[in-house]
């Protein structure tokens, strides 16, 4: 209600604004006018001439011609006479005012505007701010404690993964090192290691961190992170069926329901390994950070673009493949199946698009 | 409260804008006063109206309001109180509120202090400057709304850009905008006196301290902005002929044509149909820069955003004022009536060839910026028109400019006497070519060009001191009656002495620093030891240090010159985690007008540091010359006289000098 209310005083101060003037009418200040500033520019040569500043010639001369243009100044102003008023034109100008304003200020307004949220300012929203503060604090606190103890590997083991968190993987690599060193090797340590590597070198899996990796591997074959991460490395050598390789095992070794899963499959897909439908780059990081439920709907919600755009436009054959193979690892058989029709009729016209599907049908396991 | 009352007092200030965009006219067509009128307090309402809404943003960025879009995506709570505060136009949104903030700033400072103007030409100029700012509102208010909200507010912001977290971004954007919004002004001016058809040396009078005003922001302005990007951006250069920096040098170029060429015409009442083009034209590239800059066309640090509807939206509004000023002169400027005569030889003569270079100098800058921009836009294809595009276009220009300027003030007005002048310019000469000798011998075998550039700005310089020696009779006159009539000099002139001399002392600061400048470039460790020019920097060691918001890997220097320590330096890298970006803070030490200048690379893994060290010689001179440029303009401004520009008759006998 406050809010409302201040509202309607700064939209009356912004109407009396207008109607102010427009209520002065008997006596107005004419404003200046172009013959005061050539009298004020006269009574400035004589200033000059007297302080020697210019010659009497020079100044007879800027006398003569400033002269001239006094004269044509008040012949001017001579000829447009005194103001007049119009009462008729005030009244409208007075009327746009009062309903004009409004009427705008409201209808912008009420469109952009967000009346019904208050104020959020960070003070008052305290146990937030305790939450965050005190981290940073903590953070500080065990480390000014390690500085002095640094062969606490409790400490180090607890700190590493908050300074991974907070992206400072440089102090976390240094502090996963001092964990291992000091409070025992293990599989999960090398791994989140080699995890904090790839942060300094933006997602770049290094020699160093493939080594991390692989000692992680050694200690532990069936570690997850550290056998994604390899994978990884692979397809970034270019490797793509190691990865593929790599990846596979771990699916087929995996539980059912581990939560990595979708994420390794979306990498399967990367490399070409079977799998998934093919996720654009962007969408596999977003789909990490996603519930089982919302990502299985937004690879639903891309399966599904991808057979509208293809009903519109039937020419893209990779783009067929593609929609059968997202059926085929959905487990839609008889989807891909009628898919794999659709597709042969929208390519039928084109003898070499009918080739380059069949084949591609073919690998799919889907020919017939 | 505060993010919705600030966005309803936006929006009020929008409905201001339009009134008085209208009403005044009105008043004006059929010479009512206090319809006239109207246009003052409106402005001055809308003045209050987009200060509060300015205050309402500032203070939503102080308290770490996130469920405002704009504060959620450029704060964050833990971001020291000044980049809290400066952050606020560190974005687009909150930029383009502080651009029409300052053009009602302009606007209620015109019509608070505008008594002296005839009633209908503040009313025009209020309507006018009121068409603009309405066009921006409509601008921020529909594509880039800084008080939107968000419903669920997150519990952290998403940072400052880091490079922006500095304390230029308090200084030279306000600035920059000061000077390019204060071009408005003139702008308004202009378009009012072709919508009355009427102009006269009156007129060039009363634009005056607005252009200069506008003039002294925008010179200190870009001279800001180009010595934080020299030691913010970590590669010691300082002017590099971006296109965001070429939008700002053109509207400079075309700001000083004016300002000369509004002088001829306040004391002569010549050229008069000429500084009203040029007004538009300055104001015109200021619209333009902003858009180069606002519309994402360009991609640089200043680019925060890039949004179609946006550059669409501007190119609108460019179309409209930039297109409709210039018809409006086509069609109303033959209307207007010539003014005074003169001579090709004469001070007026000296001042259009002082229009003709910067305009020419202001075209080469426009072509070699958007020419690349057409291009890509018609072929798709692809180019950069770099640094020496703009060397060999620039100096031809600007070194008969320069050869000009100190003849300028010494020739007569209307007719003037170039041998003259010459004879009295003979010590600034001898005094170039002594420089040029001695340079050349110091420097024996090295740059050709270099001693002649520092002897064409000692020229400029001596020039400035000549004019003054022979305003106040140095050497012909007793010196006590001189120093009286130094004292007795108008502030005006003094503020030319300065202006220009600071055009020599830049152009020293460029040719040392381009030519001599030194540098190393390599990999230390703790202990090692770099020479440059004579000086030795031996790199004491590393340690990380927690800042604020960011973490820091500070390197000290330890810096001796003959045997002696002179000084420590620390330059230092920062990691910014929110965004997960890192800049380098330079480490300066200052010599006299000479810097030595480190910046800190990457580490390698057998710790070692990259590290760029550069000696640049009489860099600041650069810096200091815009300085004394803006300084002269503000002698200039504060000079409340009247300005008379005596004619030299035709049959005089040699007589002092005119009036500045």
């Amino acid at each position: 209600m406050t809010l409302w209310f201040v509202f309607a005083l700064m939209t009356v101060a912004a109407i009396f604004a207008v109607l102010w003037p427009l209520s002065r009418s008997g006596r107005t200040d004419g404003g200046g006018s172009e013959v005061v500033v050539y009298r004020d520019q006269l009574t400035e040569i004589d200033r000059d001439m007297a302080g020697g500043i210019i010659g009497a010639a020079e100044a007879d001369a800027a006398r003569i011609e400033i002269s001239r243009r006094l004269l044509a100044a008040a012949d001017q102003s001579g000829r447009e006479g005194p103001p007049k008023g119009s009462l008729g034109l005030r009244r409208a100008a007075a009327t746009l005012a009062l309903v004009g304003l409004p009427v705008i200020a409201a209808s912008f307004y009420l469109i952009l505007g967000s009346p019904q949220l208050g104020d959020f300012p960070l003070s008052e929203r305290s146990r937030v701010a305790d939450a965050n503060q005190p981290l940073t604090n903590l953070v500080a606190q065990v480390e000014a404690h390690l500085e002095k103890n640094p062969t606490d590997g409790r400490g180090w083991t607890v700190l590493a993964p908050v300074l991974s968190r907070l992206g400072r993987y440089d102090d976390a690599v240094r502090a996963y090192r001092n964990a291992i060193t000091y409070a025992g090797d293990s599989a999960d340590r090398r791994a989140d290691l080699g995890e904090a590597l790839l942060g300094t070198s933006g997602g770049v899996v290094t020699a160093e961190a493939k080594a991390e990796f692989e000692r992680a591997v050694a200690l532990n074959a069936d570690d997850a992170k550290a056998n994604y991460f390899l994978g990884l490395a692979a397809e970034q050598d270019g490797r793509k069926p190691d990865a593929a390789a790599i990846w596979q095992k771990m699916l087929a070794k995996a539980p059912a329901d581990a939560p990595w899963r979708p994420l390794v499959q979306a990498a399967l897909v990367r490399v070409g390994g079977v799998s998934a439908p093919a996720l654009p780059d962007g969408a596999v990081a977003v789909a990490k950070d996603m519930s089982e439920a919302d990502r299985g709907s937004m690879i639903q919600g891309m399966v599904d673009r991808l057979a509208t755009r293809l009903k519109q436009n039937g020419d893209d054959v990779e783009g067929w493949l593609r929609l059968v193979r997202a059926y085929l690892v959905m487990g839609e058989r008889d989807k891909a199946i009628s898919a794999r029709a659709d597709a042969r009729q929208a390519v039928a016209n084109d003898a070499e698009r009918l080739r380059q599907l069949n084949e591609g049908l073919k690998t799919l396991g889907l020919d017939g | 409260m505060i993010a919705e009352s600030g966005h309803y007092a936006l929006v009020l200030a929008l409905g201001l804008a339009l009134i008085q965009s209208v009403v005044p006219l009105l008043g004006a067509r059929w010479r009512d006063a206090a319809l006239m009128n109207v246009a003052r307090s409106a402005a001055l309402a809308q003045l209050l109206f987009v200060a509060a809404s300015f205050a309402a943003l500032v203070t939503l960025h102080v308290t770490s309001d996130f469920s405002v879009v704009n504060v959620y995506e450029n704060s964050h709570s833990l971001k020291p109180l000044i980049y809290k505060i400066t952050g606020v136009w560190g974005n687009h949104e909150g930029s383009m509120l502080l651009w029409v903030s300052i053009l009602a700033l302009f606007g209620g400072l015109v019509a608070a202090f505008g008594n002296n103007l005839p009633l209908s030409l503040r009313a025009h100029v209020l309507a006018v400057q009121a068409w603009v700012a309405s066009a921006f509102y409509l601008f921020i208010l529909i594509t880039s709304n800084p008080f939107l909200r968000i419903a669920n507010p997150p519990i952290e912001g998403r940072d400052l850009n880091p490079v922006l977290q500095d304390i230029g971004l308090a200084v030279h954007p306000p600035m920059l905008y000061l000077g390019y919004v204060g071009f408005s002004i003139s702008f308004s001016f202009a378009v009012a006196a072709l919508l009355e058809g009427r102009i006269d040396a009156a007129w060039a009078r009363w634009v005056r301290p607005w252009t200069l005003m506008a003039w002294i922001f925008l010179t200190l302005g870009i001279a800001m902005g180009s010595y934080w990007a020299y030691y913010e951006l970590g590669w010691g250069g300082w002017w590099f002929w971006d296109p965001v920096e070429n939008a700002s040098l053109m509207p400079w170029l075309a700001g000083t044509a004016l300002l000369h060429s509004a002088l001829v015409m306040e004391k002569r009442n010549a050229l008069k149909v000429w500084t009203v083009l040029l007004s538009i034209l300055t104001f015109s590239l200021s619209l333009l820069g902003t858009f180069l800059v606002r519309s994402g066309v360009l991609t640089s640090v200043h680019a925060f955003a890039t949004d179609p509807t946006r550059g669409v939206f501007i190119l609108l509004i460019l179309f409209v004022f930039i297109g409709g000023s210039l018809s409006l002169y086509a069609w109303r400027a033959p209307a207007l009536k010539q003014g005074g005569l003169f001579a090709p030889i004469s001070r007026e003569g000296a001042l259009v060839l002082n229009n003709l270079l910067l305009t020419v100098a202001c075209a080469t800058v426009f072509i070699g910026t958007l020419y690349p921009l057409a291009l890509e836009v018609l072929t798709g294809e692809k180019i950069s028109v770099g640094a020496p595009f703009f060397n060999f276009t620039f100096a031809p220009l600007f070194v008969p400019l320069l050869i000009a300027v100190p003849f300028g003030p010494l020739l007569a007005w209307k007719r003037g006497d170039l041998l003259g002048a010459a004879q009295r310019l003979l010590a600034a000469g001898i005094a170039a070519l002594v420089a040029i000798a001695l340079v050349w011998a110091w420097t024996y075998g090295g740059a050709t060009l270099a001693p002649l550039a520092i002897g064409l700005a000692v020229f400029v310089i001596m020039g400035a001191l000549c004019d003054l020696a022979e305003r106040v009779g140095l050497f012909r006159i007793p010196l006590s009656i001189s120093l009286r009539r130094a004292r007795g000099l108008p502030r005006a002139t003094w503020g030319t002495i300065f202006a220009h001399a600071g055009l020599g002392v830049a152009l020293i600061g460029i040719v040392c620093e381009t030519t001599w400048n030194s540098e190393y470039i390599g990999a230390m460790k703790p202990n090692d030891v770099a020479k440059v020019a004579g000086y030795e920097l031996r790199l004491d060691g590393l340690t990380p240090r927690q800042g604020p918001n960011f973490r820091e890997m500070l390197a000290q220097f330890t810096v001796r010159r003959d045997g002696q320590d002179v000084s420590v330096m620390t330059p230092s890298k920062r990691n910014f985690t929110t965004r997960g970006a890192s800049t380098t803070e330079a480490a300066l030490l200052t010599c006299g007008a000479s810097q030595l200048y480190i910046s800190l690379g990457d580490t390698s893994a057998d710790g070692a540091i990259a590290v760029r060290i550069y000696h640049k010689p009489l860099v600041l001179m650069i810096w200091w010359g815009p300085v004394l440029m803006a300084f002269g303009g503000l002698l200039s401004l504060s000079d409340r006289r009247l300005r008379v520009g005596a004619p030299k008759p035709a049959k005089a006998a040699r007589a002092l000098q005119a009036a500045e």
